[in-house]
């Protein structure tokens, strides 16, 4: 067992959970923040992407000792109180989403890439998107969301 | 997984004490490759030991013509590092074309250099520029490291500290990642050191990287793709799966080779013109 220390969306918390605790169970199970959702398991989907320490990080493929100390942010942490994170807004308003499971990973995954590239081309959206799949195939207006949050946040 | 223990190695010193102690410990750095492995129940460590912030192994400089980073010196470091892109820009563009933005930012060049997977990317540019492997107890050429498929020189309880690549004259990183899983199906790293020599190394396509040496022999008469024209790959004992037949590979493994070479020139034009 292992005291983790670690910020979660601003929030201090504390746990003592098993060394071969993934951050995503840290995440869903202790801090019941289920919005990182665990798809594929084996770090290909990206579902379970969220920023440590402010890089996007498949949360699944990290311990929970490794994020001890760090700064996590969640797909629950993006939004303002009322006021969705811009990629959030792009993403509702290009209808960049079918089932949805896909969905917060892909804003964590975007909000971070247009952290280093605020100004994407086309093919660098495409490889920005690299580690995240969207089963329904819904692409197409994944990418439009990227270009309207990355207009959106150069204001 | 099954269980283990964790622990947060804070020296060099202290990991050798761990290693020392526990025969079935491994080390841990980004772990894109082992935590997967682990869950696959394909490695049961008794324990982890978590070397990523020992600061022995970070860093990255030149000095007297050689580039140095530290081993636990994550992709997107390497990929992002202005020391690295003024140095050797292709080993910067190998970098940023590893796995996903996710893996690159945990992913270490020590870790995939130990783990010497077939179709890593890394142990190319560490075989083709003729880099030193330094390690907690040794230095060791690449020519020596890396010994075919997830093997290599490194003995039990012993770590990798730092990558030195010699500054090449030129240097270029061409490959064909796999559509689905971005893995190299061929990647061809190319440099030229002086006049003469040419290094090329060939990864994805066979049992672990290897160097073309045929190539290099053409290559250092005349640096240019059509000196590769003439020459293929052996086949004999490449890789051969569902995605790609030995042939394939091989015929892969040269097209990436004339690709690397025409970038060689193209970054070699640019610089002369003062361009990036």
């Amino acid at each position: 067992m292992a005291k983790i220390e670690l910020k979660i969306n601003g929030k201090q918390h504390s746990f003592d959970v098993e060394d071969r605790t993934l951050l995503v169970n840290l995440i869903r199970d202790h801090a019941q923040l289920t919005g990182t959702h665990v798809g594929c398991d084996t770090s290909q989907c990206g579902a379970c992407t969220v920023h440590m320490n402010g890089a996007a990080v498949k949360s699944c493929t990290v311990l929970a000792g490794q994020a001890n100390g760090a700064d996590i942010t969640t797909i629950e942490g993006m939004a303002k109180g009322d006021k969705l994170h811009p990629v959030q807004q792009a993403f509702t308003e290009c209808h960049a989403l079918q089932c949805g499971f896909c969905t917060p990973g892909m804003i964590m995954a975007v909000s971070g890439f247009l952290k280093d590239n605020p100004k994407p081309t086309d093919e660098e959206i495409y490889r920005g998107l690299e580690g995240n799949l969207c089963r329904c195939t819904g692409y197409i207006n994944i990418v439009k969301a990227v270009k309207q949050a990355a207009v959106a946040m150069s204001k | 997984m099954r269980t283990f223990s964790y622990v947060k190695a804070t020296s060099l010193k202290q990991v050798g004490e761990l290693l020392a102690a526990n025969a079935d410990a491994k080390l841990l750095a980004g772990g894109m490759t082992l935590i997967p492995t682990m869950k696959a129940r394909l490695a049961q460590p008794s324990h982890l030991i978590d070397i990523a912030g020992i600061a022995e192994l970070s860093g990255i400089e030149v000095k007297d013509g050689k580039l140095t980073i530290g081993a636990a010196t994550k992709h997107v470091e390497v990929a992002k590092s202005a020391v690295v892109k003024k140095a050797i820009p292709a080993l910067a563009y190998l970098a940023s074309h590893i796995g996903d933005p996710q893996v690159r930012n945990r992913g270490t060049i020590g870790g995939s250099l130990a783990n010497n997977d077939p179709a890593a990317d890394y142990p190319s540019a560490a075989l083709s520029l003729n880099a030193t492997i330094v390690t907690s107890k040794r230095e060791i050429a690449a020519d020596d490291f890396f010994q075919g498929m997830f093997t290599t020189a490194l003995e039990a309880g012993e770590v990798v500290v730092k990558i030195v690549f010699p500054v090449p004259a030129k240097a270029a990183y061409e490959k064909f990642p796999h559509p689905a899983s971005g893995y190299a199906m061929a990647g061809s790293f190319v440099s030229q050191h002086g006049k003469n020599v040419v290094r090329v190394a060939i990864t994805g396509a066979g049992p672990g990287v290897f160097r073309w040496k045929d190539a290099e022999a053409a290559l250092g008469k005349k640096l240019a793709a059509a000196s590769v024209e003439g020459l293929s790959v052996d086949a004999t004992d490449l890789n051969e799966d569902m995605h790609g037949t030995k042939e394939y590979r091989a015929n892969l493994a040269k097209v990436m080779t004339k690709r690397a070479v025409a970038k060689l020139a193209v970054t070699a034009a640019a610089s002369k013109s003062g361009g990036k």
